[in-house]
């Protein structure tokens, strides 16, 4: 039972029963869908983007499993108020520390979001863990179709 | 079928099923450090030693392409494949193995009626019939015929229970009803359904019908004459067999009719560069060389549930069924989906605020292995209001102690959630 709670920390139980800055917001000029067709996991996620490149607000809707409902959580916290540029830069971090091959750097720099470290452990569950990710880079790209894990 | 609790009489003794659980190598190891205890035969099940012999020896003693040599291994390989078509026959009590098709598995057995015999009668304005509970499998190739056709796909429902409402089949099955195709057990929730009066209501109106028994086959006895089904579909993997093989059995006027649906090798008789003229039924329908050694596999998983033999079969899987249903009630947070009047092998169940593959994900820590997700049936999920489930589904080497590990790991699922 040790091992397990470390892939689901108390942060992460958290966030899943109560997920921060979920639900429409009404600002917004960014939008993706993204859908995990193993687990039927769905997320959409809104951003408003500034012209100089700023994430001023960020939410998510959806429903999922504890590690995908709080990772888009988590996600929305940390990377409000940062440029795109830089949540691009913590994206490939945040990979590199879940799914990364050779020895997991153990979250350095990554703050909060260091405690999905435990996900690479669980191959199964990397898609959880990174599909808020994915559909936000999507939403940045301005690219409309549907995110998909498979 | 029995639901009856089995007697001393009637249940084998455990040293019998604890013999056969134990011709299961892969049942042997340690998952985490927990004796594995796997709850996913309807995904696919384990195999006993057997198969794994029958597929080793055809590679290593008759290794040889089928249908084609006249040398001693290509015979040997031959006789080999033909006598499992025989053994298909006698097990599922069809009167000529020539009915007996070999596919890749049960999905490939439906696209094949679908691609044939599907598309010549099934026309702009005629209808499919399915139910809500059916596998992606049967009712994906059958939307893409009707779209194709310019026909209407229409849905058998079913109760909050997961049984199939059968009352208005009269009005369901009309006279633009070319094919009616239906799930024999639920892989989803376990339902047995009653397809003895679908059947006889499609033959009344002249449909075809065609029943995915992919997941009833390991289970109980099956009599094609009996059922008076045209067609009926399965995988040698969900019975003790390998992966990549299944049959097609086909009523042998109607696959005498129908045309080839893939073209090559082995399907025909002649070929000019004007024209191919085709091998009978069922060889029409095995263009290429055929899974072999799947085929020898299936074989020998046939005599394994023969030598077992479903008086012992039915009466262990449904104490185990019975065991787990009481179990599982006296779980506070715990949902049953699905309370079908006859269920086979598998139970569905949802947890309060947990989603399915996070309670698969600590499960399997435990060394308990269930199935996590929408079991191919998203319309049936969509049905009862989930996203998806988790599914303990069993087989005849599961042992009243695997329901005490499921129990015990869905506690600690909800030990790291509550």
């Amino acid at each position: 039972m040790n091992d397990i709670r470390e892939l689901y920390q108390e942060m992460i139980l958290d966030h899943s029963r109560s997920p921060r800055n979920f639900g429409p917001k009404e600002k917004h000029n960014l939008s993706a869908k993204g859908h995990n067709p193993l687990c039927g996991d769905d997320v959409e996620i809104h951003v408003l983007r500034t012209t100089d490149g700023v994430l001023e607000e960020i939410c998510f809707e959806g429903s999922g499993c504890a590690i995908s409902t709080a990772s888009a959580s988590i996600l929305t916290g940390v990377l409000k108020g940062r440029s795109e540029e830089a949540v691009r830069e913590i994206f490939t971090s945040f990979h590199q520390m879940v799914a990364g091959q050779g020895d997991a750097p153990a979250g350095e720099g990554l703050g909060k979001l260091a405690v999905f470290s435990g996900v690479r452990q669980y191959p199964a569950r990397v898609k959880c863990a990174t599909l808020a990710w994915h559909t936000l880079i999507q939403a940045l790209s301005e690219i409309e179709e549907e995110v998909s894990t498979e | 079928m029995s639901r009856a609790s089995p007697t001393n009489e009637s249940y084998p003794s455990f040293c019998h099923l604890d013999q056969v659980r134990r011709k299961f190598p892969c049942l042997k190891q340690e998952i985490h450090g927990n004796p594995l205890v796997y709850l996913d035969s309807a995904a696919t099940t384990q195999k006993p030693t057997q198969v794994l012999q029958a597929v080793e020896s055809f590679y290593q003693e008759d290794c040889s392409n089928v249908h084609r040599g006249v040398h001693t291994l290509s015979e040997r390989a031959t006789i080999r494949y033909e006598a499992v078509r025989a053994k298909v026959a006698q097990f599922i009590h069809a009167p000529d193995p020539h009915g007996v098709v070999f596919t890749s598995g049960t999905t490939e057995a439906i696209n094949l009626v679908a691609r044939t015999i599907g598309r010549d009668r099934v026309s702009r304005g005629d209808q499919v019939l399915i139910s809500t509970m059916e596998h992606h499998a049967n009712i994906v190739p059958w939307q893409m015929l009707c779209e194709e056709q310019g026909a209407k796909l229409v849905i058998i429902p079913c109760t909050d229970d997961g049984d199939l409402i059968l009352d208005d089949l009269q009005s369901l099955i009309t006279d633009r009803t070319k094919v009616v195709s239906i799930g024999h057990v639920s892989n989803a929730v376990g339902t047995m359904h009653d397809i003895q009066k679908v059947i006889a209501v499609a033959r009344e109106k002249g449909a075809i019908t065609m029943i995915d028994s992919a997941q009833a086959i390991s289970h109980l006895p099956i009599d094609v004459e009996q059922l008076g089904c045209d067609f009926l579909a399965f995988s040698a993997h969900k019975m003790y067999g390998p992966t990549g093989t299944g049959v097609l059995w086909g009523r042998k006027e109607l696959l005498d009719q129908m045309s080839p649906w893939q073209g090559g090798g082995d399907m025909i008789r002649t070929v000019t560069f004007e024209n191919s003229t085709f091998a009978d039924a069922p060889w029409k329908f095995e263009a290429g060389t055929p899974h072999i050694a799947g085929v020898i596999g299936l074989g020998a998983a046939l005599d394994f549930i023969q030598e077992v033999g479903f008086e012992t079969i039915q009466p262990h899987e449904q104490q185990l069924l019975e065991k787990t249903v009481t179990r599982l009630d006296q779980l506070d947070g715990l949902t049953i989906i699905g309370r079908p009047e006859n269920r086979f092998s598998v139970v569905s169940f949802v947890l309060d605020r947990i989603h399915p593959h996070d309670a698969g994900t600590i499960m399997d820590q435990q060394g308990v292995a269930i199935r996590a997700g929408h079991h191919c049936a998203m319309p049936l999920m969509s049905r009862f209001g989930v996203a998806a489930t988790i599914r303990a589904s069993f087989a005849i080497y599961n042992t009243l102690d695997d329901i005490d590990a499921l129990v015990a790991a869905i506690e600690s699922v909800q030990e790291v959630f509550n």
